[in-house]
């Protein structure tokens, strides 16, 4: 089929998920998003994105279906293991002079930086001062990182990751491994909120000290990212961090100007009062 | 090879890659019109040592690619450790972090396949040494596209597996020695 079909189906299947669900990925980048659709269509044995449009438009059950090519990132605990060293030794001291902290992981996907988060946090004696945020838009990756139940096979490379990130413990400490899963330890959620939010159609949320969004704007397109990071300066608290992936960057934001690079190799920003 | 000129040139490498791009980027002169982007299969640790080594021996500038920047001709671009790199519609570069294709995060096969989705037949995809079979969906999506089509010899390639894979995958392929890439590249991104 010529890709220019292809490209409007895109793009027709983009407008029916808005209109219909008020989901809306019209901003996010092509290429990528590209990918996972045609992915989609394969996999779930559609002949073209126009009859997977129906069945979308038609059964609304399908929706999760859709949604999990659309969102749900793999990523690791501790991924990049510097980044949460650098959070441990040049942020948690600023954190430290709060009594109490609000962290937001946005786009928390299946929970791995959320536990990661919180494992930091109570390794630093900071876990009982702070009320942690994680949101996402897709609920069954909602639902999975509330669970944090992950298979063992993933384990070894999270403790690996937790180990260079300078932990203080035992990830071990932290699940109890059963039939080849490994299930994160309740306390660890005891101060996590859970919520559905979305980057692109919701609003403002808190007074944040940390912001944590790693890799998920890379596949918003200018405007949205523009967006995405507006919400986050109007969501920090004065002199809050904001941390990215390690491949984002602030720098051709249109809101370069409201943040200082805190630790510039790790994406590490922090919010600027003019 | 291709109906109109070409635009764009995209490299696969895995297994030798570092010296069959010291074999094929060096002779390239400062004012080359073409863009090139390369997918070297890395570990994922976070230094990129590659684009400093290459830079110091090409005319050409040499830089890890970056999210949402837009394509220069002249300039080689390297996917980052641990990232895919993509072309995005408007024929800027993307990088994204999704789940690894063949085992390799960046993938030959996603770079081809998004290039050859933007540039069509002003796409050149060649791939290079390698012990596995990334690239071979890659360089069919480029044939398919229009491109040129090129594969190292896997005679005389370092590690013959995945030259040997893109031409089962393509056999139209032309299949060239490091040497004859290197002028033929040369060539493309010359001539007036």
């Amino acid at each position: 089929m010529p890709e220019d079909i292809v490209d409007l189906e895109i793009q027709l299947l983009l407008e029916a998920l808005y209109q219909r669900y008020h989901y809306d990925f019209r901003h996010y980048a092509r290429a990528s998003l590209k990918r996972r659709l045609t992915q989609a269509r394969d996999q779930l044995g559609f002949p073209t994105l126009s009859a997977l449009q129906d069945r979308l438009l038609h059964d609304a059950a399908f929706l999760p279906r859709l949604l999990d090519y659309l969102t749900v990132q793999v990523s690791e605990m501790f991924r990049d293991p510097s980044y949460f060293r650098a959070l441990r030794e040049n942020v948690v001291p600023h954190l430290r002079t709060y009594p109490s902290l609000k962290v937001w992981v946005a786009g928390c996907s299946n929970g791995e930086e959320l536990y990661s988060m919180a494992i930091l946090f109570r390794e630093e004696g900071l876990y009982d001062r702070t009320l942690f945020y994680a949101t996402d838009i897709n609920p069954e990756a909602l639902a999975a990182a509330e669970a944090g139940v992950y298979p063992l096979d993933r384990v070894r490379k999270f403790t690996q990751n937790h180990q260079q990130s300078g932990g203080r413990s035992s990830l071990s400490d932290y699940y109890t491994a059963d039939y080849g899963r490994a299930a994160f330890d309740k306390s660890l959620r005891e101060r996590v909120v859970f919520s559905d939010h979305s980057l692109v159609t919701d609003a403002v949320f808190g007074e944040m000290h940390l912001i944590s969004c790693r890799n998920v704007m890379i596949y918003f397109d200018r405007p949205l990212q523009d967006r995405a990071i507006g919400l986050f300066h109007d969501s920090l608290a004065r002199k809050g961090f904001l941390g990215l992936g390690s491949k984002e960057s602030l720098r051709f934001s249109a809101h370069a100007e409201a943040f200082a690079a805190f630790t510039p190799s790790e994406k590490i920003y922090q919010r600027r009062d003019l | 090879m291709s109906a109109s000129p070409p635009r764009v040139v995209v490299i696969g490498a895995s297994a030798g890659a570092v010296q069959a791009l010291m074999a094929i980027l060096p002779p390239l002169p400062h004012d080359y019109r073409l863009p090139i982007l390369v997918v070297v299969h890395v570990p994922p640790d976070r230094d990129n040592v590659l684009a400093p080594l290459l830079e110091a021996k090409c005319r050409l500038t040499v830089k890890e690619a970056e999210d949402k920047e837009p394509i220069a001709g002249g300039v080689v671009y390297l996917a980052p450790p641990d990232y895919h790199l993509l072309v995005e519609t408007n024929g800027a570069l993307a990088l994204s972090a999704d789940a690894p294709v063949n085992f390799s995060r960046p993938s030959i096969d996603i770079l081809f396949e998004s290039a050859a989705d933007v540039f069509s037949d002003g796409l050149v995809g060649v791939v290079l040494t390698g012990a596995n079979q990334d690239g071979a969906a890659g360089l069919r999506a480029v044939a398919k596209a229009g491109g040129a089509a090129i594969v190292e010899n896997p005679a005389s390639a370092q590690a013959s597996a995945m030259p040997q894979a893109a031409l089962a995958a393509t056999p139209t392929a032309a299949v060239m020695s490091l040497d004859a890439i290197a002028s033929y590249l040369l060539s493309l991104g010359t001539e007036r």
